[in-house]
């Protein structure tokens, strides 16, 4: 009787373990709290494109997608509550969209041997991949954000911006105060002056931070921004007159809802970008054809094409190419999160694919691998037109200067590694 | 019926002293403290420590350390964020300096550090009270917050601010770090959670909980039958902090592993603290056991609730998680004003009684 009722367990084990075979994705998102406009549309993005791909071409690779939502609330003690709670399903990868959170999830993931994607934000160090075994930021990070801003000061000032005034309004917190270090060793090459203006948590408040811009004058503002501070800054600058073209936002900082607040002044705000803006691309269609019309869109669906959205978009077409790429790779379907680990390293996008997805010159083109999780870092520079209310590419995606950042790259890793005795290497 | 004193004699002073005089009572916290050191280390997994039992066990330790100064002295304090920030930056330069040193004591040290800081910011409750002193110690609050922000030394020049656990070990059992396990962080933190439990509970019955309960019911009465106010308010504030130190090091080093103190020990974890000792019960050891299983326990069970049973959107069910917690705190205080505590002590009034209530 012992005998038979064990076996009947093994049985319906074995019975219900192909039931899990679907392709878990989660979505560490926050539809709540003070960062709110800016995670909305970056999870319905997210989520949509996976609905996309399920409902156009049957998921990835014949195995369906699923999305597990969590709600973060851009909080740290919440997101680790997500992740040991979605953790347990498949997941096969982890954004959360958080610097904060990606600060905790590094040594969980890397101990759990799941893949960590930070596009454009986190631990911007995690670019060295023989270190940060588990951790991915390409195609740029904050470190390829501000020297591409520089950059662009440097080429629209006739490459010569030394003796000038630059201000940084940054978010006080781990987020905000990443490109420091890289903003101080560009100064050095470039000789410029640096004004640091922190702004804390949740930032709406900044008239002392505006007062001294405004009582300073720096020639150009550069800002780390995040959530409600972003549109407080901008309307900030325009009251104090500060000239638009001059003022140059993160890519956290240059989304519609930043802009839109202060109408007609903040015509003219530039962003930094590593993927392209608007809605004319043919995936549109198809998310219009198999997500909205059949209404699966997420959220409200009233956010497609928006800058974070097309963001968060992103961020599931790259998911899901390395997801394809593990599978071939492991000639499985049926990936698991390691699996996963080695399709992130060896994804290559090119034009091609991105074309083929429906996306042409979305991103730019970039092969990962296992000494480089950062990709090329190529940035390029929005700018905000407001009597048409759009964002349009006012430069292409440019090398970054790769040699201060790789230098920066190697010591932080390095003191990671000491840190945390991480043996250096690829597997 | 089987909950009274009725037939349980004593013959010695100690036996009539102890904490649990009802052998009932008695033998239920046997009973619990067997079930959380000898049952649960091996039913728990990583969700349930990480989501439940760490915030649980650490908010408690730091709703014991607020209780004994508000509740018991009647010093409000909404410095709560700063002091937990004292001690995790504590432990986090202890941990760095002296990696080889158990980390069970470079709690107990970051606890220290936290106590000598506590007492200088409560030196002002000598001359100011009541709401004056929730200002300074305010004050204690963002200061202490904006140092650690302010000053590289505090987290070892790191490019973000932000200070990470490193790896370190009791018994050669690793507790903080990305490779524990569930069993030894939850019993590392129930230990530390019963050492304080036990004398923050001994302290407050004997002379000096009495001397603190003189000075919170009225302070010129206690100084005039010889109460010395400035030991009693500074011990107080002494012991507290201790509290409040060691559990700021365990939600940085053994819970979260990593954090920034804007946001980690900002005003809300000095409010949240302080809604779990108003909420448990003011002046009750187990009110802040009450109180700070309410508030971490709550929203994860609506979570799950809403979102894993219902299905719901997940930023409807988090609107509705602030409205549900709300409206509970709100019905508790009517219902309750004295706390969770009240509503268990009523509770045992009536078990004594019954079945014969008249």
């Amino acid at each position: 009787m012992k005998m038979k009722f064990a076996t009947m367990a093994v049985t319906a084990m074995m019975a219900a373990a192909p039931a899990m075979a679907d392709l878990v994705f989660p979505s560490l998102s926050y539809r709540t709290g003070p960062y709110a406009a800016g995670g909305i549309p970056f999870a319905d993005g997210y989520a949509d494109y996976f609905t996309l791909l399920n409902e156009r071409d049957g998921g990835i690779g014949g195995v369906p997608t699923r999305l597990l939502e969590c709600e973060t609330g851009y909080n740290t003690a919440k997101g680790v509550e997500c992740y040991e709670s979605t953790k347990g399903e498949g997941a096969l990868v982890y954004q959360p969209l958080s610097t904060g959170i990606t600060y905790q999830l590094i040594p969980k993931v890397t101990a759990d041997g799941i893949p960590l994607h930070t596009m454009g934000y986190g631990r911007t160090s995690a670019a060295n991949g023989e270190v940060f075994s588990n951790v991915f930021n390409y195609p740029s990070n904050y470190w390829d954000g501000a020297s591409g801003a520089i950059n662009y000061l440097l080429e629209s000032n006739g490459g010569d911006i030394s003796g000038k005034k630059i201000a940084l309004v940054y978010h006080n917190s781990a987020y905000g105060k990443e490109p420091i270090r890289t903003l101080e060793e560009l100064q050095k090459k470039h000789g410029y002056e640096l004004t640091l203006l922190p702004v804390d948590h949740p930032g709406q408040e900044q008239k002392s931070q505006w007062l001294q811009i405004r009582r300073e004058r720096p020639d150009f503002v550069v800002m780390w921004g995040w959530g409600v501070m972003n549109q407080v800054a901008i309307q900030e600058a325009s009251n104090i007159r500060f000239p638009m073209e001059n003022f140059i936002g993160v890519w956290w900082s240059g989304a519609e809802h930043d802009v839109l607040p202060a109408g007609d002044k903040a015509n003219g705000y530039k962003a930094v970008t590593f993927h392209n803006v608007g809605r004319d691309f043919p995936v549109f269609d198809d998310i219009q054809k198999y997500v909205v019309d059949t209404g699966k869109a997420a959220g409200a669906g009233d956010q497609i094409g928006n800058v974070l959205y097309n963001r968060g978009m992103y961020a599931a077409m790259l998911a899901a190419e390395a997801a394809k790429t593990a599978q071939e790779m492991h000639g499985t379907a049926e990936i698991t999160p390691a699996m996963m680990r080695d399709g992130m390293e060896a994804l290559v996008i090119d034009e091609a694919k991105m074309t083929a997805l429906g996306m042409p010159n979305f991103g730019p083109s970039f092969n990962v691998s296992c000494e480089n999780h950062g990709g090329p870092g190529l940035v390029g520079m929005t700018q905000w037109d407001a009597a048409n209310q759009t964002w349009s590419m006012i430069s292409d995606f440019k090398e970054t200067d790769g040699e201060v950042i790789g230098a920066l790259v190697a010591e932080d890793s390095a003191s990671y590694a000491a840190e945390n005795n991480i043996e250096a290497g690829c597997k | 019926m089987f909950y009274r004193e009725a037939g349980d004699f004593k013959t010695n002073y100690a036996d009539d002293n102890q904490t649990f005089p009802i052998k009932f009572d008695r033998y239920r916290y046997y009973a619990l403290m067997l079930f959380a050191f000898i049952v649960v280390p091996f039913l728990i997994n990583d969700y349930w420590v990480n989501a439940i039992f760490l915030p649980f066990l650490i908010y408690s330790i730091a709703a014991i350390g607020l209780n004994i100064l508000v509740g018991y002295c009647g010093q409000v304090s909404l410095g709560t964020g700063g002091f937990m920030a004292v001690g995790a930056y504590a432990c986090y330069k202890l941990m760095t300096s002296f990696p080889e040193i158990s980390i069970f004591i470079h709690v107990l040290l970051a606890g220290g550090v936290t106590a000598l800081v506590g007492v200088l910011f409560g030196l002002p409750s000598l001359r100011i009270k009541g709401f004056y002193l929730a200002v300074a110690t305010l004050a204690a609050q963002f200061f202490l917050v904006w140092l650690f922000n302010r000053v590289p030394w505090f987290y070892n020049y790191s490019a973000s601010g932000q200070i990470s656990a490193p790896e370190r070990t009791v018994f050669g059992v690793a507790v903080t770090g990305p490779n524990t396990s569930a069993w030894a962080t939850y019993l590392f933190c129930l230990v530390l959670l019963t050492i304080v439990g036990l004398i923050a509970r001994n302290l407050t019955r004997g002379m000096q909980g009495r001397k603190w309960m003189a000075i919170r019911d009225m302070d010129i009465a206690a100084e005039i039958i010889g109460v010395n106010p400035l030991k009693a308010k500074l011990s107080a504030f002494a012991v507290s902090s201790f509290f409040i130190g060691v559990a700021g090091a365990l939600y940085f080093s053994v819970y979260l592993g990593a954090v920034e103190v804007g946001e980690a020990f900002g005003i809300n974890q000095s409010f949240l603290v302080l809604f779990m000792i108003i909420i448990g019960g003011l002046g009750s050891i187990f009110g802040s056991f009450a109180g700070a299983a309410f508030l971490v326990l709550m929203p994860v069970l609506l979570k799950n609730v809403l979102v894993g049973g219902l299905g719901w959107p997940t930023d409807i069910a988090a609107h509705l998680e602030f409205l549900i917690v709300g409206a509970l705190i709100i019905v508790f205080l009517i219902a309750e004003p004295h706390g969770l505590a009240q509503l268990w002590r009523v509770a045992k009034e009536k078990l004594r009684l019954w079945p014969f209530p008249h």
